[in-house]
């Protein structure tokens, strides 16, 4: 297979998208290193994200070509297959896992502040990712719809959903629900002690609580982030 | 023989890893075991330091991977346990120049020869971290009561969690008793709590460990010091036996008078 179809680049918002073939990961990773090292100038400094399509990936896979790049200089940040293994993998290294097209509004993630924006945009309120483990320290989680964790968001963990989150357990990492601008989401956990939390543009950071943990819910009210006691009706 | 490979690692730097693999490599070939340790931290090496050897070192672990000694050249017999190994770290070269897959096939030539190989690895998470655990049988995190190194071995777990390693086990280092009972310091319970791994050590701040380091002869070796008896029962408990762990607890006579003046 000639390198050039096993290899295809593009220009994103975010920096440069590689899309690598079907050919096995070994082949496609060499291709990869050959393409930049015949344009090392072109891909210096680069923020890469690549798109390995239904490849399943280990740790051990992406670390190494983690670092094969950054000794060429390139940031990888983030990496998009269809292959929930290597979804799995990526999360685990704190990588992004979503390209959000940039949508008319160039509405970003990073840049989630334009108010007009009407609540539902980009939210399936059908759909959750279900997350049935502990999130340490460096696990990055991004999702369109809903997030639901069984088990804790440890410090140093991230959730960035367009819904709600959901931690049926002890939420101490950092959450943004809504992350698209829906402003009706909401993040509810056993014990919620977070680092921050976002909710659409609005930030909290929760004070230290004292005493014995107790269900809680975050939404917007009037413009601020309230935190409620769970009741039972 | 099956050796096992430990490999001990942190996230977090400076926490008492090459110290923990010198004193649990002396314990466990006191009790007449064959160990071997292998400093992991190529370019910055000091376990050799740390156990008197490094006058000795004429070949390391570059010169194993790439061939220019035999594995046994390069094993370095401790001067006071004939049963205790040292693989030495290069100090010249930079962690690119072994593989994970280097690792492997070293530490299953040595398998056959010892009972245990004892792997020091970097601070980090980068190659030279993937190069200790990728052999690893049992994987030991080292940290102290602190919240960023507590941090960090949340993050290694969640790392050897991704390459489906065996669940590790924790080693809580520099424990300062009496600052916990004021609360200045994290407890036993607090760092379980966040990581919920396997404890297998706590060992206390004793400052006869930077005594020994710089003699290069590790605490456990002899001597009555607490820390010296934790990394002994961390030797223990590797080999399966039930220990129970030493009252770091049991309080000084100065604490005793305070708590009974209501101080406390
Ligand atoms: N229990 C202890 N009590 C007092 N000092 C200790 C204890 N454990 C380690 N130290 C001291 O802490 C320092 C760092 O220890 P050590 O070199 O073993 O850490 P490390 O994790 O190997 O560091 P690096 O990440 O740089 O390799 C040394 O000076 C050592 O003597
Ligand atoms: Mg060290």
């Amino acid at each position: 297979m000639a390198e050039s179809s096993l290899v295809q680049i593009k220009g994103i918002r975010d920096g440069l998208l590689v899309s690598l073939g079907e050919a096995a990961w070994p082949v496609a990773q060499r291709a990869l290193l050959e393409r930049i090292e015949s344009q090392p100038e072109f891909f210096k400094g680069a923020r890469l994200s690549l798109d390995v399509g239904a490849q399943a990936l280990r740790a051990a896979d992406l670390t190494a070509l983690r670092d094969e790049l950054s000794e060429r200089g390139i940031t990888l940040w983030a990496v998009v297959s269809t292959s929930p293994v290597t979804e799995n993998t990526a999360q685990l290294l704190g990588l992004a896992t979503r390209l959000f097209k940039p949508s008319p509004q160039r509405q970003s993630l990073s840049r989630a502040s334009d108010r007009n924006v009407s609540p539902a945009k980009g939210l399936d309120d059908e759909t959750a990712l279900w997350v049935s483990k502990t999130l340490r320290s460096g696990t990055r989680i991004e999702y369109d719809g809903h997030v639901v964790v069984f088990g804790d968001v440890n410090p140093g963990a991230e959730i960035i959903a367009g819904g709600s989150v959901i931690v049926w357990g002890r939420l101490r990492g950092f959450v943004h629900a809504g992350a698209r601008g829906n402003r009706q989401a909401v993040v509810c956990a056993l014990d919620l002690s977070p680092t921050q939390l976002r909710v659409a543009d609005e930030i909290a950071i929760p004070p230290r609580r004292s005493g014995k943990p107790q269900p809680e819910v975050v939404r917007l009210k009037d413009g601020l982030l309230q935190a409620e006691p769970w009741q039972p009706s | 023989m099956t050796g096992t490979v430990v490999t001990i690692t942190s996230g977090k730097g400076g926490v008492g890893k090459t110290t923990a693999v010198a004193n649990i490599a002396v314990a466990l070939a006191s009790e007449g075991q064959k160990v071997v340790c292998i400093d992991g931290d190529i370019g910055l090496r000091n376990l050799d330091v740390i156990m008197g050897l490094e006058n000795r070192i004429v070949y390391d672990i570059v010169d194993v991977v790439e061939g220019r000694c035999r594995t046994r050249q390069a094993m370095i017999r401790d001067k006071r346990l004939p049963e205790l190994f040292l693989i030495p770290a290069a100090q010249t070269r930079d962690k690119n120049a072994v593989s994970p897959s280097d690792m492997v096939r070293l530490c299953d030539e040595l398998r056959g020869e010892v009972d245990w190989i004892l792997i020091d690895s970097p601070a980090g998470i980068e190659r030279g971290f993937r190069n200790a655990v990728a052999p690893a049988d049992r994987v030991l995190i080292v940290t102290n009561p602190e919240m960023s190194a507590v941090r960090d071995a949340d993050r290694v777990i969640g790392l050897l969690e991704a390459e489906e390693k065996p669940a590790p086990s924790l080693i809580i280092n520099r424990l300062n008793p009496s600052m916990v009972r004021r609360g200045d310091m994290l407890s036993v319970d607090d760092v379980y709590d966040l990581l919920r791994i396997d404890v297998i050590g706590i060992v206390p701040e004793d400052e006869n460990v930077i005594v020994a380091s710089n003699r290069g002869t590790p605490l456990a070796l002899d001597g009555k010091s607490k820390a010296g008896q934790a990394f002994r029962n961390i030797a223990r408990r590797l080999n399966g036996e039930q220990v129970p762990f030493i009252d770091l607890e049991s309080q000084s006579l100065w604490d005793r008078l305070a708590r009974l003046a209501g101080r406390k």
